[in-house]
């Protein structure tokens, strides 16, 4: 009897850089957020070789889902090919062998930060947004038990009373990313950094998301076919950014999310935010068949 | 003036609010000992004593802010349950905003400071459920409006409103939603005499029109004469004396009570 006859040779156990207790972990708590649609679930964040703040909640749970025949694509407000974005998505095809992308399309888990792509979202596909504050309830309750009462007695009062002072004060609702939305009728969530322009297009979507901060380790997830309703007074509509009319200057897209340069003129030019976008379309213009999938918006209106 | 309110009321109803036998205690000071109260539909009731008496904790308690050690208290609303000191904290909050109103002395308990003088009276009603804006603005207004605020300042916070003017947002925030019970906890001490008056015409007159229960707390019996028809007086947690409030000024029984009203300047 030898050692080698009574233990198994050795072979890779784990990828996508967490320890299999760390993924178990992660996924019991991916799991009960699912169940309970935008309810934040705590979770043990652990180390990842990245500062607190640039992306460790989203980044922790993408290495839980990644799998070696995963494509991954990583965006950093609406780019791919920002520092942070392109070091993320380096990282993570290293870690689990997944492939890299930039095609919205072609991708089977997006990480994002500040934007969902404008192109439609398919079942099979799993977003996954780094948030740096899950807590909706932050900026009117500075005493997260507190905070954590009035979610579970839904008593959204104050967040209400903030967008009676936006109207009051201005006229309109001046709250642009961070719109607090119901999440399956029960639970206010922020959708954090994210523009008013993408809250819409979680609701009744086909695509499962996860929201997680990393730093405050907590997540919360909105299932497929959930209800995401911005909070909005019944005689005052919710209101999208007014991009309908704006065309990126270098690709000509008009109608989807705008980024604005500003000019030494004074004047500014805009471009599309959702970069990939844009580069379809000009691989269209140059000859190449359009690969531009379905979009959530069409000239600046949403397409249910 | 209409005959029936020169009449002299005579008890019919049901009482509005029962308090039997509570009892609080902090420690091993006894702030309430057995305590009964019931106050009628649409009756003013003042609550006199020294500090200590324990009149404010009774006030807490019939808010519904603190839990007694013993006793039961109810009111007599459709829908609610026999002792409101049993129900769970979602239950308490609903129960709150919608039957109970309360101003209290200091008006940073009261009030966000933080927040507009129409913000503060429109939270309530978007606790009970409101979300059309228009709603909330003309009720928020109309409820500012009847306790005389001035309109112009209805979207000033209250940490730049004078102290009468925080009183009026306080009692429009808690008369927002027509309640049942409306709780005033020395609500013109600090102000000034003839600001005093003021807001005491107001809440008289808004008890005359629209027929509100008032509790009434305070040691100023110039308050209490003028605004309770029914005065009970407590001391060291007990109710030593009730009885109408012309009765009780003029021929006070206990030893307490006289020393009260001779004391008054």
């Amino acid at each position: 009897m030898t050692l080698a006859k009574l233990t198994r040779t050795w072979a890779p156990m784990a990828y996508g850089f967490l320890d299999g207790q760390a993924k178990r972990e992660m996924r019991r708590k991916m799991l009960k957020a699912i169940a309970v649609p935008g309810c934040q679930m705590p979770y043990a964040s652990r180390e990842v070789p990245m500062a607190r703040g640039w992306g460790t909640g989203g980044l922790q749970v993408t290495l839980t889902l990644i799998q070696p025949e995963d494509r991954v694509k990583v965006i950093d407000q609406g780019a791919d090919d920002s520092v942070n974005a392109a070091s993320i998505r380096r990282f993570l095809a290293r870690v689990s062998g997944a492939a890299e992308t930039w095609d919205t399309q072609d991708a089977s888990l997006i990480q994002s930060r500040h934007r969902v792509p404008e192109e439609r979202l398919g079942a099979d596909q799993i977003l996954i947004l780094q948030v740096p504050n899950p807590e909706p309830l932050r900026g009117v309750e500075p005493n997260m038990s507190t905070a954590r009462q009035m979610h579970a007695d839904a008593d959204y009062g104050r967040l209400w009373l903030t967008l009676y002072e936006q109207i009051v004060r201005s006229g309109r609702i001046m709250q642009g990313a961070a719109y607090p939305a119901l999440v399956n009728g029960r639970h206010v969530m922020t959708p954090s950094p994210i523009p008013r322009w993408d809250v819409e297009k979680l609701h009744m979507a086909q695509h499962l998301t996860f929201l997680s901060a990393g730093r405050e380790k907590r997540l919360h997830a909105v299932p497929p076919f959930t209800s995401v309703t911005p909070l909005a007074f019944d005689d005052v509509p919710f209101k999208v950014e007014a991009h309908g009319s704006l065309t990126c200057h270098r690709s000509g897209i008009t109608g989807q999310f705008m980024n604005e340069l500003p000019q030494s003129d004074g004047g500014a030019l805009y471009e599309v935010s959702d970069s990939h976008l844009g580069i379809k379309a000009i691989r269209a213009r140059d000859g190449e068949p359009d690969t531009t999938g379905p979009t959530w918006y069409q000239d600046g209106s949403f397409r249910s | 003036m209409t005959l029936h309110r020169l009449a002299p009321r005579i008890v019919t109803a049901n009482p509005l609010l029962t308090l039997s036998g509570v009892t609080r205690r902090f420690g091993t000071l006894t702030a309430l000992d057995e305590v009964s109260v019931e106050v009628f539909p649409g009756e003013v009731l003042g609550i006199v004593g020294e500090s200590g008496s324990g009149k404010s904790t009774l006030l807490r308690l019939m808010n519904l802010e603190d839990a007694p050690d013993a006793g039961v208290y109810s009111l007599n609303l459709p829908q609610t349950p026999g002792n409101l000191f049993a129900l769970d904290r979602f239950d308490r909050r609903m129960l709150c905003a919608l039957h109970i109103g309360i101003v209290y002395q200091n008006p940073h308990l009261g009030l966000r400071m933080g927040h507009s003088s129409s913000g503060n009276v429109a939270e309530r009603l978007l606790i009970a459920g409101e979300r059309r804006f228009s709603v909330l603005r003309g009720k928020g207004q109309q409820a500012l409006e009847a306790s005389e605020f001035p309109l112009e300042r209805m979207d000033s916070p209250p940490s730049e409103l004078s102290g009468g003017m925080q009183q009026r947002v306080q009692l429009a925030k808690a008369i927002a939603l027509e309640p049942a019970l409306l709780l005033l906890d020395e609500p013109t001490t600090g102000l000034d005499v003839s600001v005093q008056a003021a807001v005491l015409d107001t809440l008289k007159g808004l008890q005359r029109d629209r027929r509100i229960t008032i509790v009434i707390v305070s040691h100023d019996l110039g308050v209490i004469r003028v605004m309770a028809d029914r005065v009970m007086v407590m001391r060291h947690g007990r109710v030593v004396e009730q009885g109408l409030s012309d009765q009780v000024f003029q021929d006070p029984q206990h030893p307490y009570s006289q020393q009260l009203v001779q004391a008054k300047l």
